[in-house]
C-alpha cells in the first residue's frame, strides 16, 4: 500500500507584488506532471463521500483516476457527463466547503485538490482545441426559453439541449454569462474562459439572444403564447443593496455591482481603449465580507488605489468569503477592519466622498444566521478618510420578471418561490432556479438548481 | 420571436450643429415601445452603453428614432456613423412608459435635445384627448428641433430661444409662467437639461400643478442591476432605469442629480481628447 500523502501540490500563482498591477489570472493552474502527482494522492475510497458534496454530482474519483493514468481527455469527458462549465467551476467553486470538505485526507491533512484537477482537465481540453461534444438526443420538437445566461441558465440550457429540446437563451446584457461576466473579475475568472465555455454550449445547439430584457421586450406569457412549451427563469441577484445611511448618493460611492460591472463587463480597466470610465481614489473602502467584497477590494488596487480597505461588521471568522480569496487579498495588501461598520458617509462641498463615520462592534449572542450578532460599542465612533466607497453588502433578486408576471409567486424579499427539487413555480410551465430563488449564493449552487430544473422540465415536457 | 441582431441605421439626418437623428431598424423594440421609454445602444465592441430616450417609432416599418447631441466621445462616435452601418447593440424598451391619461389641459415643455423625448409624450397626450400646450426652446434657431412635428400635436405651441433667433427671446419658464397665470393647468411634463427641469418645477410648484420630469442620469445596464442611476425623490433613493425615468419633479433632489451627473467629467474629457489627438488620458 502506498504511503498516504497529506500535503497538496502547490498551486503556482502570480507573485502578489506583480499581480496587484495587472488583471491577469492570479492562479496559474497545474501542469500535467503536477496534476498527475496530485491525482495520485486520491485514495479512491469505496464510499467516496466527496461526490456527495458536489451540487452537480460529478463522479469525482473516476475523473481523478483518469488524470492519474494520464488519460486527460477521458477525465474531462467524465466531468462533462455532469458539468457543462468545468473550467469555470474549477476556478470559482468553494470546493473547501463542498467536495473537498468530505475528502478523508482532510481529516488529517489537506484534501485532494479536486477543484484544481477539474480546472486542469478543462484547461487541457481547451488548449487542445479538441472539444468532444455529446451527441444530442433526437429532437423532441419542444421549445424551451431560458431567461438569464448566468450559471443556472447556461447549465439548464446545455442539459435541455442534450435531452433533445430546442433551447433559446435570453440575455439582457450585450454579452452572455451573467455574473461570470459582469461580476467575477478577470484575475479570478478570465473572460476568454467564460467565452469558450459558452461557445461549447452554443455548439450543442443552444441559441443565445443577447440584448433581450425579458419582462420588457417580452413577458413570460408572451413567450408561452409564442410557442415556448416551458420557461426556466434564472435572472440572478441583480439588485444591489445599500445600507440606507446618510451620504450614499455622494460621488465616489458605488454599489459593488456597478463598480465590478464597469471594470469587468465594460472593461473600464482598459479605459480609454474601452470607453466606459471608472473613478478610483487613493483610499478605497469596501463595505462587506463576502467574495464580492474581496473582488471589489482587489480590483480597486489593480485600478491604482493606494490603499484598499475591507470594512466588515463581524470578525474574520464570520466572513462569508472563501478562505483563498481572503488570503489573496491579504497578500495583495488589502487592509481589514473587522467589527467595524459605517454609520454615514461624509462629503465635501462638491458632493464627493471625504470619508466614513464608523462605529466599532463586539460580538454578542448568535443570531438567526447562527453567526454571533455584532453589537455596537457606545462612544466608539471614529472617522476614516476615504475617496471611494463600495457597498458590497449583498444583492436582491432582480424584479423585472416577477413584476411583469402577476401569477408568479414571490416571497417577501422578492425571490421567486420555487420547489427546491424541481424548480417548479406557482405558474404552469415556468421553472426557476439560482440566485433569483435562493438569494445571492454560489455559481455551483445555481448550476445545481439549473440541472435539477432541466430534469424536471424534461419530465414536464414528456407528460 | 428571433432577436434582431443587425441594428441597421436606416436614415441619418443632421438636425443642427452636433444634433443628429437616426432611424434604427429594431422591429421587436418598435413593436413594444411606449412614449417615455428609452433604449441603450453601443456603437462598437469597445463602446459605452449609451441610454437615449426614444424620440419616435414606426411599428409597421420596425423603426426606432433616436435624436442625440454630440456631448462626449461616445456620442461623437455615434454621430460619425452613417446610414447603412449597424450598431453593435441596441436594447429596449427600458424604463416605465409615461402615464398617459385624459388629464384636461397639459403643458409639455422641451428644452434643447429634450424636445426629442417630449415629442412622443406630447403626441400621446394629444391623442388621449387632452388640450395640449407645447413650450419648446433651444439656445439658437439652428439648435431647435421638431418644431413642425410639435405644431401638429399641440393646440398651441410656444417657441423660445436664448438669443431670440427664433421665437421669443428667453427661457421656457417665461411662457410657462404666462400660461399658468392665464388658465388652469392640470399637468406639466418637462424634459430637458437638469437646470431647465429644475426651473420649470420651481415655477409650477407655486401653482400646485403636478409636474413630471424625465431624467437621464449616468447608468450602465439599465435593468436595475448597477444602481449608478440612483436619484433622490422625496427623500427616497430610486433607480431611474427601472423606477423611472419619469418622476414627480417637485420631489426630485435637483442639486444631487446635478452633482451625480458630474461624476465622470475628468474621464469624459480625457476620452474625448484622446480621440482628438491631444491625449491626456495616459498618466
Amino acid at each position: 500500500m502506498p504511503e498516504i500523502n497529506y500535503v497538496r501540490e502547490k498551486m503556482p500563482v502570480q507573485d502578489p507584488s506583480v499581480r496587484v498591477r495587472n488583471f491577469n489570472e492570479v492562479a496559474l493552474g497545474y501542469d500535467a506532471e503536477t496534476a498527475i502527482k496530485e491525482a495520485s494522492r486520491c485514495l479512491d475510497c469505496k464510499k467516496a463521500s466527496c461526490k456527495d458534496g458536489c451540487p452537480v454530482g460529478i463522479d469525482i474519483p473516476a475523473f481523478i483516476k483518469l488524470i492519474k493514468e494520464g488519460d486527460f481527455n477521458g477525465a474531462i469527458a467524465k466531468i462533462k457527463e455532469k458539468n457543462s462549465l468545468p473550467a469555470i467551476c474549477g476556478r470559482v467553486c468553494p470546493q473547501e466547503s463542498q467536495c473537498e470538505k468530505n475528502c478523508v485526507l482532510a481529516k488529517k491533512g489537506e484534501a485532494v485538490g479536486i477543484g484544481r484537477l477539474e480546472r486542469f482537465a478543462a484547461d487541457y481540453e481547451m488548449r487542445r482545441e479538441k472539444i468532444k461534444l455529446k451527441k444530442p438526443a433526437t429532437s423532441s420538437g419542444r421549445k424551451v426559453a431560458i431567461v438569464g445566461s448566468g450559471p443556472s441558465g447556461l447549465t439548464a440550457a446545455a442539459d435541455l439541449c442534450q435531452m433533445g429540446h430546442e433551447v433559446t437563451l435570453f440575455e439582457a446584457l450585450h454579452t452572455p454569462g451573467g455574473v461570470l461576466v459582469y461580476g467575477i473579475p478577470e484575475f479570478r475568472l478570465p473572460k476568454n474562459i467564460v467565452a469558450r465555455e459558452i461557445e461549447n454550449i452554443k455548439k450543442l445547439g443552444v441559441k443565445i439572444c443577447t440584448n433581450m430584457v425579458i419582462g420588457k421586450i417580452y413577458t413570460l406569457d408572451e413567450l408561452l403564447n409564442d410557442g415556448y412549451d416551458a420557461i426556466f427563469v434564472g435572472t440572478g441577484a441583480g439588485l444591489p443593496y445599500f445600507m440606507d445611511i446618510p451620504g450614499e448618493n455622494l460621488n465616489g460611492v458605488y454599489s459593488a455591482n456597478e463598480f465590478l460591472t464597469r471594470s469587468n463587463l465594460m472593461k473600464a480597466y482598459l479605459f480609454p481603449e474601452h470607453l466606459t470610465p471608472i473613478y478610483i481614489g487613493k483610499r478605497v473602502a469596501v463595505i462587506g465580507g463576502g467574495n464580492v467584497a474581496m473582488d471589489a477590494a482587489r480590483t480597486a488596487l489593480r485600478l491604482g488605489a493606494e490603499e484598499s480597505f475591507i470594512i466588515y461588521r463581524r470578525s474574520d471568522k464570520e466572513m462569508p468569503a472563501r478562505h483563498e480569496e481572503v488570503e489573496h487579498a491579504h497578500e495583495e495588501g488589502v487592509q481589514f477592519y473587522f467589527l467595524t461598520s459605517p454609520t454615514g458617509i461624509e462629503g465635501n462641498e462638491q458632493g464627493w466622498v471625504k470619508g466614513l463615520n464608523c462605529l466599532r462592534y463586539e460580538l454578542g449572542e448568535p443570531d438567526g444566521s447562527g453567526r454571533r450578532r455584532p453589537v455596537p460599542i457606545e462612544g466608539s465612533d471614529f472617522f476614516m478618510p476615504m475617496d471611494t466607497v463600495i457597498m458590497a453588502i449583498g444583492q436582491g433578486p432582480n424584479p423585472l420578471v416577477p413584476h411583469t408576471t402577476p401569477d408568479l409567486e414571490t416571497n417577501r424579499w422578492g425571490n421567486i418561490v420555487a420547489d427546491e427539487a424541481s424548480g417548479r413555480t406557482s405558474k404552469t410551465a415556468v421553472f426557476a432556479g439560482g440566485d433569483v430563488v435562493t438569494g445571492a449564493a454560489t455559481v455551483i449552487l445555481a448550476m445545481g438548481a439549473g440541472k435539477k430544473a432541466a430534469q424536471a422540465i424534461d419530465e414536464y415536457l414528456k407528460n | 420571436m428571433t432577436n434582431h441582431i443587425l441594428f441597421k441605421i436606416q436614415r441619418k439626418v443632421v438636425l443642427g450643429p452636433k444634433l443628429k437623428l437616426m432611424d434604427i431598424e429594431a422591429p421587436e423594440i418598435a413593436a413594444k415601445a411606449l412614449p417615455g421609454q428609452f433604449i441603450i445602444l453601443r456603437t462598437d465592441e469597445n463602446g459605452e452603453r449609451i441610454p437615449l430616450t426614444i424620440a419616435d417609432l414606426d411599428r409597421e416599418k420596425g423603426i426606432i428614432t433616436i435624436i442625440f447631441q454630440e456631448v462626449g466621445r461616445s456620442t461623437d462616435d455615434l454621430g460619425e456613423m452613417e446610414a447603412g452601418e449597424c450598431l453593435q447593440d441596441f436594447v429596449g424598451p427600458l424604463g416605465r412608459p409615461s402615464e398617459i391619461e385624459t388629464f384636461g389641459t397639459v403643458v409639455c415643455v422641451g428644452g434643447g435635445v429634450g424636445v426629442a423625448p417630449i415629442y412622443p409624450i406630447t403626441r400621446a397626450m394629444f391623442e388621449a384627448g387632452n388640450r395640449v400646450i407645447g413650450v419648446i426652446g433651444a439656445k439658437t434657431a439652428d439648435q431647435l428641433i421638431l418644431q413642425e412635428e410639435m405644431e401638429r400635436v399641440c393646440h398651441k405651441l410656444h417657441v423660445v430661444s436664448d438669443d431670440g433667433s427664433i421665437g421669443r427671446k428667453g427661457l421656457v419658464t417665461a411662457p410657462l409662467q404666462r400660461i399658468l397665470d392665464e388658465e388652469k393647468i392640470d399637468r406639466v411634463i418637462a424634459v430637458g437639461p437638469l437646470v431647465m427641469m429644475k426651473a420649470v418645477c420651481e415655477v409650477t410648484k407655486a401653482y400646485g400643478v403636478p409636474t413630471i420630469v424625465s431624467l437621464n442620469p449616468i447608468m450602465v445596464d439599465g435593468t436595475g442591476m448597477c444602481g449608478g442611476c440612483r436619484v433622490a425623490v422625496g427623500g427616497e433613493t430610486r433607480f431611474a432605469c427601472v423606477d423611472g425615468p419619469e418622476f414627480d419633479g417637485h420631489k426630485v433632489d435637483w442639486d444631487e442629480a446635478r452633482q451625480r451627473s458630474r461624476m465622470f467629467l475628468p474621464q469624459e474629457k480625457a476620452a474625448r481628447e484622446c480621440k482628438g489627438g491631444g491625449c491626456t488620458c495616459r498618466k
